[in-house]
C-alpha cells in the first residue's frame, strides 16, 4: 500500500542528522514511529504530506508514485490523498467545530459524513461551537475528524495526544480507534510516548540516529515472547533505590505507582525514565471484591 | 463668507480611493512577501518603507517630473493614452498611493508573519489552494491588522500635503486638498477658513483612532 524510502540532512542546534529511513505499510494498517525528540520524526511525517521536500528517495501510495527524486515527481500538498493531524491541532480559530469540518469538504454530499463522524467522536452536541472555546481532549477529536472528512488513503498523526493528561489519553484511543477504522483509513503515527498510542499500534518502528532500528508488533517489540506472564504493563521508571542486596524500583504503570524489587544483574541497563515492561508469571493472583 | 466644502470633499474621495487602491494591491503584496524567498523581497521591502522616512517633498519632486509631458513617461501617457498626471486629480492619487504604501502592506505583512505557519498548512493538507487559504484562512484571522492598515491609509492621506502639493500645486476644484487649503487660506492671511479646514480634520483624525483603538484594544500594530 505504502513504500517509503526517504533521506534528509537535517541541521539543528544538536548537530546534523542524517535521516535515512525505508519502511512499508499494509493497506489499513496502524503504524508508529517511535523515537526521541529531535530524531526527526515530525520531518518523516512532513515529507509524507509534501510538506517539507526529502532530499533524495521515493513515496509510493496504492500505485501512485507521489514523489521520485530521480523521475523529478513531486506532487504538492494538496494533491496527495492525506490526512494530517498538527501536534497543536491547528482548528481554524474563526469558525465553528461545523465550519471547521465544511472547510474540509470535498463535495457538499459529504455532509453526512460529517454527521456521522461527529457523532463517533462523541462531538455532535459541539457542532455550533467555536473551535477556539474547545478542551484539548475536544480539538483533537474535532482534528482527526477533520483530517478525516476527505476520506484519505493516509492519515498522518504527530503526537496526536502529548498535549492531553494520561486519563484523556486512554479515553481517546478508543475514539482514534473507531474513527480510523470507520474510514479503514492507513495511518502513520509519530509519537515519543509509546502509551500514547500503544493500544492503537499494530506495528512499531523504533527510530534512533535517523535510521529505523527495530520494527514489530508493540509486545513483540518491547516484551520477551517466551513470557507467559498473565500480567504485563508498561511503565516508566521513576525511582532506582538501592536496598541492602536488592533495588527498589518506583514504577509508574497508568497512574499507579509500584514498587518493584530488582537484582543488580537487572538492573544493569535501567535508568530512571525508561519505559520497562512489569510483567509476572506463573503466580496466581488473590482476588476481593474492592470496596472503596 | 460661506464656508467653501471642497478641499474637504476632495480630501475625502483622494483618502477613499487612495484606501481601496492601496487594498488591493497591498494583500497580495503582503502575501508574496510573506511567501516568498527571493532575494529581491528585501529590497522591495525597503522600497516599500521608503515613504516612512524620506521626505515627502523628494517623492512629489521625482513623480513631478516622471509625470511631466517633457519626459519619457509623461510624454508616453499623453500621446497614447492621453492622460496626463502632472497638476491633476490622478496624479496626486498615484502619488498618495505610493506614499501610503508602508501604511497598507506593513500591518498587514505583520499580522501573516504572526499567524502560526502551520494554519496555512492545515489549510493546504485539506486541499486548498494558495488563495482560497489567503481568502478563507489568513485574512480571516488577521482581521485587526487589516482594519489598523485600512485605517491608517485612510488617516495618513487626509494629513497629506507635501507630495499632493509638488504633483498637484493648488488647483482649486482639482488638487486643492484641505491640507493645501489650509496652507493657501493662512498665506491669504483667513485665519478663519484654516480654523475651519484645520477643527474638521483633528475632529476627523482623533475619531478614526479612536475608533481603532476601541476595536483593536487587544492588537494594536506598531510600524
Amino acid at each position: 500500500m505504502l513504500k517509503i524510502f526517504l533521506k534528509k540532512q537535517l541541521k539543528s542546534p544538536q548537530g546534523v542528522l542524517n535521516l535515512d529511513i525505508s519502511f512499508d505499510v499494509k493497506e489499513g494498517e496502524f503504524v508508529t514511529l517511535f523515537g526521541k525528540s529531535g530524531s526527526g520524526k515530525t520531518t518523516i511525517l512532513r515529507m509524507i504530506a509534501g510538506l517539507t521536500c526529502p532530499d533524495e528517495g521515493t513515496i509510493e501510495v496504492g500505485g501512485h508514485v507521489w514523489f521520485d527524486s530521480q523521475k523529478k515527481i513531486n506532487f504538492a500538498v494538496q494533491q496527495r490523498a492525506i490526512g494530517f493531524v498538527f501536534q497543536d491541532y491547528n482548528l481554524f480559530p474563526h469558525m465553528s467545530v461545523q465550519e471547521n469540518l465544511e472547510f474540509a469538504l470535498v463535495s457538499r454530499d459529504d455532509q453526512r459524513l460529517i454527521d456521522e463522524l461527529l457523532s463517533l467522536a462523541h462531538l455532535a452536541s459541539l457542532k455550533n461551537r467555536n473551535a477556539q472555546t474547545l478542551s484539548g481532549g475536544e480539538k483533537q477529536r474535532v482534528a482527526i475528524v477533520r483530517a478525516l472528512i476527505r476520506r484519505p488513503k493516509i492519515l498522518l498523526l504527530d503526537e496526536p495526544l502529548a498535549a492531553l493528561d494520561e486519563e484523556l489519553r486512554f479515553k481517546l484511543q478508543d475514539d482514534m480507534l473507531a474513527l480510523t477504522k470507520r474510514l479503514a483509513v492507513t495511518t502513520i503515527c509519530v509519537t515519543h510516548d509509546l502509551s500514547e498510542v500503544f493500544k492503537l499500534s499494530e506495528r512499531i518502528f523504533l527510530l534512533d540516529g535517523g535510521r529505523i532500528t527495530k520494527s514489530g508488533a508493540p509486545a513483540q517489540l518491547f516484551g520477551n515472547q517466551s513470557i507467559s506472564g498473565k500480567f504485563k504493563f508498561i511503565g516508566e521508571i521513576l525511582e532506582i533505590k538501592k536496598s541492602d542486596i536488592v533495588n527498589i524500583l518506583t514504577i509508574q504503570i497508568g497512574r499507579n505507582l509500584t514498587k518493584v524489587v530488582a537484582t543488580d544483574e537487572e538492573i544493569k541497563d535501567l535508568r530512571v525514565g525508561e519505559k520497562v515492561i512489569v510483567s509476572a508469571k506463573a503466580f496466581n493472583p488473590i482476588i476481593l471484591k474492592y470496596a472503596p | 463668507m460661506p464656508y467653501d466644502f471642497e478641499p474637504l470633499g476632495l480630501t475625502f474621495k483622494l483618502a477613499a480611493l487612495t484606501t481601496i487602491i492601496l487594498f488591493l494591491i497591498g494583500v497580495p503584496l503582503a502575501y508574496w512577501l510573506t511567501l516568498t524567498r527571493s532575494k529581491i523581497k528585501y529590497v522591495l521591502e525597503t522600497i516599500v518603507s521608503m515613504p516612512l522616512v524620506l521626505p515627502p517633498t523628494v517623492l512629489g519632486f521625482y513623480l513631478l517630473i516622471a509625470f511631466s509631458p517633457r519626459s519619457a513617461l509623461g510624454n508616453f501617457l499623453e500621446t497614447s493614452f492621453d492622460i496626463r498626471l502632472a497638476f491633476t486629480f490622478t496624479g496626486i492619487l498615484i502619488g498618495s498611493i505610493i506614499f501610503s504604501l508602508p501604511f497598507m502592506v506593513n500591518p498587514i505583512k505583520a499580522g501573516l508573519e504572526n499567524l502560526p505557519g502551520s494554519l496555512a498548512e492545515a489549510a493546504y493538507t485539506l486541499g486548498k489552494s494558495k488563495s482560497q487559504t489567503l481568502f478563507k484562512v489568513l485574512l480571516p484571522n488577521i482581521r485587526s491588522s487589516i482594519l489598523a492598515a485600512v485605517v491608517m491609509t485612510f488617516a495618513h492621506t487626509l494629513g497629506e500635503f507635501g507630495v499632493v502639493l509638488m504633483i498637484g500645486g493648488n488647483i482649486p476644484h482639482v488638487t486643492q486638498v484641505a491640507s493645501i487649503a489650509i496652507y493657501s487660506e493662512v498665506e491669504a492671511m483667513n485665519y478663519r477658513g484654516a480654523h475651519f479646514y484645520s477643527l474638521v480634520l483633528i475632529a476627523v483624525s482623533f475619531f478614526i483612532l479612536l475608533a481603532v483603538h476601541w476595536i483593536n484594544r487587544k492588537q494594536i500594530k506598531v510600524f
